[in-house]
C-alpha cells in the first residue's frame, strides 16, 4: 500500500464526484433544453471518473472499502477536493467557466498519463481525455458566446472570472504526496500543466473578448480538507440517506 | 419548411366532405400522414393538443425525479437517475419537434406551459418526499407511460410515431430501474421496506388516474380513435396496466392499496384480469385544475429556468447574428 | 401573447457508421451551427448510436409539394423496361 499515492487518488477522484455533483444540479433547470441534456452529459462523465479513481483508491487501500465508501461515509475534513470544484453553482456564466478551469487543467493532466508508471491511472487516462476535450469545447463555445454576446452577457462572464479565478491556482498545488507521485513518474509536474492551462484559457478568452484577470491572493485549503461553508450543505445532500439509514444496501 | 398543407391558411382551401372522407381512406389504410400533407384543421390541433402536452409532461416530469439527483444513496444510482431525467429532457425535446413539424413553435408552446392555458399529466404534481418515490415512479408511472406509449409508435402521424419509437426504446431501461431499486428497498430493512410500502400506497391511484378518464367521460378518444391516433382507449390501457402490474407488486412482497382488487377469471374475454375499486375522480379533477401539492412548484420551477435563461439565450443569438453580419460584410 | 425571438431550428442527420449514409433523425434548437452540432451530439449520439453529425438549417429545406406527388412519382411506375427483370435472357447464361 501506497498511501502518497492512496492521497493523491482521492484529491482526484473527490475533484471530480464534487464537480459532477454541482453540475447535476443544474438537471432540469437549464437556460434552455438542449443544454439539459449536455450538462448532465458532463455531470456523467465526472460521476464515472470518479468511481473509477475511487474504486482504485480502494484497491490501493486494501481494507474492503468501495466507492461508495469514499463517496459517502467521510466527514468534510476527510475530502480533499480542491475549492473551485465546490463553488456553488451560480449563474450559467460561473458554471460554464468552473467545468472550463478544471477541464482545461485535466486536458492536459490526462495526456501526460498516458505516459503513467501507473498501470491503472494509465488506463484511465485514455478514455477521460476524450471526455475531457469535449468539455473544454462546450464549455469554451459557450463562454466565447458570452463574451462576445449581449452587455448582459459580457457582465455575467466578467463576474464569472472575478468570482473564480482566485480558486484556479489550487489546482497546481503540489503537496508533499503528490511530490512522491511525480518523482515516481506516476504523475506529471504540475509547471507543465500549468503552461497548457495558461495557453487553453487565455486563447478562449481572447476570443471571448475578456481578460485574465490579475489575481493579488489565491484561495487555497481543500486540498487539505478545509472547505468553504457551502462545502457543508453539499455534503449534507450528498449523505443525507447514507447518514440516516447507516448500514442499508439501496 | 412546414408550411404547406394548411387547409383553409390560403383562403382557397377548404375542408369539402370528398377531402376529409379522401383523408379517412388514407388513414384506414394505414399510410402515414406527413408534415406537408394536407390534413383536416381538427386533425392537426389534436396532434398539436396532444404531442404539446406529451412534451410537456415529459419536461415537467425532469423536477419530480430531478429533486433526488443531489441525494441519490449510492454512485450506481446517481448515475442511473441523472441518466433517466437526461432521458424525459430528450423524450421533451424529441417531442417538441414533432409538435413543431405542425406548425407551432416551442417557445409558444413553452409560454402555453408557463401562463397555464396548456396541460401536461396530473402525476407531477404528486410530490417525492421520499427516495422509494425514485423506484415508484420509474416502476408505475414509467410503467403506464409505456402502456400509453407503445401504441402511439403506430400513430397515423409520421413525425409523432417516429418520435414515439424513440422514445419507447429509451424507456426500457427506466422501468426496469425503478422495480430494480424498490425490490431492493423491499429486501432491505424494515424501514426501507415500509418506505416502499408508503410510496406504493400514495402513488398507486395517481397511476391509474394517468391513462385518464374513463371512456363514458373522455372528450376526445373517439376521433382519436377514429384517426388512429389513438389505438386503444383509456380503460382498456388502464386494465392493462392493473393486469401487469399487480403481480410485480406481489413478487416483492407490496400490498397494492385497493380493498376491492380481486382476480376475476371471465374478464378480458376468458383470459382473466383484475376488478378493482372506485378511482376517486374527483381528485384527479381537482389536481388537473390546479390544486395538487405541487403544481403551482412544478410551473414556478419551470418559469424560472426559462426566465433565468433569457440571457443567456439571448447572448447565443447576438453572437450569432454579429458571426453573420461580419460574414457578410 | 409576447413570444420571444424563435431560436433558429436545425434538422439532424446521423450516420451510423462509416460506409452509410446520413439519416434524418429529428430536429432541435441552437443560435448557430456550431451549437447545434453540439446539441445533435448531446441529444441524438447518448447511445452510440452514430460516428458524424449533419446539422442543416430547417429553413434550407424545401420539399418537394405533396400535391404534386402523382405527376413526380407516378410517371416512373411503369417504366419496367428500366429494371433487369424486364429482359429475357436464357436460362443458360447464368447469373447476369
Amino acid at each position: 500500500m501506497n498511501p502518497a499515492l492512496l492521497h493523491s487518488v482521492v484529491q482526484i477522484a473527490d475533484d471530480h464526484l464534487i464537480l459532477g455533483h454541482r453540475m447535476s444540479e443544474w438537471c432540469g433547470h437549464a437556460p434552455m433544453l438542449e443544454e439539459d441534456l449536455s450538462m448532465p452529459n458532463m455531470a456523467l462523465d465526472m460521476i464515472g471518473q470518479a468511481r473509477t479513481l475511487y474504486t482504485y483508491a480502494a484497491t490501493i487501500e486494501n481494507q474492503g472499502r468501495t466507492e461508495d465508501d469514499f463517496a459517502y461515509l467521510r466527514n468534510d475534513r476527510e475530502y480533499l477536493n480542491c475549492l473551485l470544484v465546490e463553488r456553488p453553482n451560480g449563474d450559467f456564466a460561473h458554471t460554464m467557466l468552473r467545468q472550463l478551469y478544471f477541464a482545461a487543467y485535466m486536458h492536459p493532466f490526462w495526456e501526460a498519463m498516458h505516459k503513467s508508471t501507473d498501470n491503472t491511472l494509465q488506463a484511465l487516462s485514455f478514455k477521460a481525455v476524450k471526455e475531457i476535450a469535449y468539455h473544454i469545447r462546450h464549455c469554451g463555445e459557450w463562454i466565447v458566446r458570452l463574451g462576445d454576446g449581449t452587455d448582459e452577457s459580457h457582465e455575467r462572464i466578467n463576474n464569472a472570472v472575478s468570482a473564480l479565478h482566485p480558486y484556479t491556482a489550487e489546482l497546481f498545488e503540489v503537496d508533499e504526496q503528490r511530490l512522491a507521485g511525480i518523482e515516481l513518474g506516476i504523475f506529471p509536474a504540475q509547471a507543465q500543466l500549468r503552461q497548457v492551462w495558461d495557453k487553453t484559457i487565455d486563447q478562449i478568452f481572447h476570443q471571448a473578448k475578456i481578460k485574465v484577470p490579475r489575481t493579488d491572493f489565491n484561495q487555497s485549503g481543500g486540498r487539505k480538507g478545509l472547505h468553504t461553508e457551502d462545502f457543508g450543505l453539499l455534503l449534507s445532500q450528498l449523505q443525507y440517506l447514507q447518514r440516516a439509514y447507516p448500514g442499508s444496501t439501496w | 419548411m412546414y408550411s404547406q398543407g394548411l387547409i383553409g391558411a390560403d383562403n382557397k382551401t377548404e375542408e369539402t366532405q370528398a377531402f376529409l372522407d379522401a383523408f379517412q381512406k388514407r388513414i384506414d389504410a394505414e399510410e402515414k400522414i406527413e408534415p406537408n400533407d394536407p390534413m383536416p384543421l381538427a386533425y392537426r390541433n389534436t396532434l398539436i393538443r396532444m404531442i404539446g402536452q406529451h412534451a410537456h409532461s415529459e419536461i415537467v416530469g425532469m423536477l419530480p425525479e430531478g429533486n433526488w439527483i443531489t441525494r441519490a444513496p449510492t454512485l450506481r444510482r446517481k448515475v442511473a437517475l441523472l441518466a433517466k431525467v437526461q432521458d424525459e429532457g430528450g423524450h421533451g425535446l424529441y417531442l417538441y419537434s414533432a409538435a413543431e413539424t405542425l406548425g407551432v413553435s416551442r417557445e409558444q408552446m413553452t409560454e402555453e406551459l408557463l401562463d397555464g392555458t396548456a396541460k401536461y399529466s396530473s402525476i407531477f404534481n404528486y410530490p417525492t418526499p421520499t427516495w422509494a418515490d425514485i423506484g415508484t415512479i420509474g416502476w408505475l408511472v414509467d410503467g403506464a407511460a409505456i402502456m400509453n406509449q407503445v401504441p402511439l409508435c403506430r400513430c397515423s402521424y409520421g413525425p409523432y410515431a417516429r418520435a414515439m419509437i424513440r422514445v419507447c426504446k429509451e424507456e426500457s431501461f427506466h422501468q426496469r430501474q425503478g422495480y430494480e431499486l424498490v425490490k431492493t428497498l423491499c429486501e432491505g430493512t424494515a424501514e426501507q421496506k415500509a418506505m416502499a410500502q408508503d410510496s406504493l400506497d400514495r402513488w398507486w391511484w395517481p397511476s391509474l388516474m394517468m391513462f385518464g378518464p374513463s371512456d363514458t367521460d373522455s372528450q376526445h378518444s373517439d376521433k382519436s380513435m377514429q384517426w388512429k391516433i389513438k389505438r386503444f382507449t383509456n380503460d382498456e390501457l388502464r386494465q392493462k396496466f392493473i393486469d401487469a402490474t399487480v403481480p410485480q407488486a406481489e413478487l416483492i412482497g407490496l400490498t397494492v392499496p385497493d380493498k376491492d382488487l380481486t382476480w376475476n377469471p371471465t374478464k378480458n374475454r376468458g383470459k382473466g384480469g383484475y376488478d378493482f375499486g372506485e378511482i376517486n375522480w374527483d381528485e384527479f379533477w381537482r389536481v388537473v385544475q390546479g390544486h395538487g401539492l405541487m403544481n403551482k412548484d412544478r410551473i414556478a420551477a419551470r418559469k424560472k429556468a426559462w426566465d433565468e435563461g433569457a440571457w443567456v439565450r439571448e447572448a447565443a443569438q447576438a453572437y450569432a447574428a454579429k458571426q453573420q453580419s461580419s460574414s457578410v460584410a | 401573447m409576447s413570444t420571444e425571438p424563435s431560436m433558429p431550428l436545425w434538422e439532424v442527420f446521423i450516420r451510423p457508421r462509416v460506409g452509410l449514409h446520413h439519416k434524418h433523425v429529428g430536429s432541435l434548437h441552437a443560435a448557430d451551427s456550431t451549437l447545434a452540432l453540439q446539441a445533435a451530439r448531446d441529444v441524438y449520439t447518448r447511445r452510440e448510436e452514430g460516428d458524424s453529425i449533419w446539422v442543416v438549417a430547417s429553413k434550407n429545406v424545401h420539399a418537394s409539394d405533396p400535391g404534386k406527388a402523382a405527376e413526380n412519382f407516378d410517371p416512373a411506375g411503369d417504366k419496367i423496361y428500366r429494371h433487369p427483370s424486364f429482359y429475357d435472357i436464357p436460362d443458360d447464361v447464368g447469373h447476369m
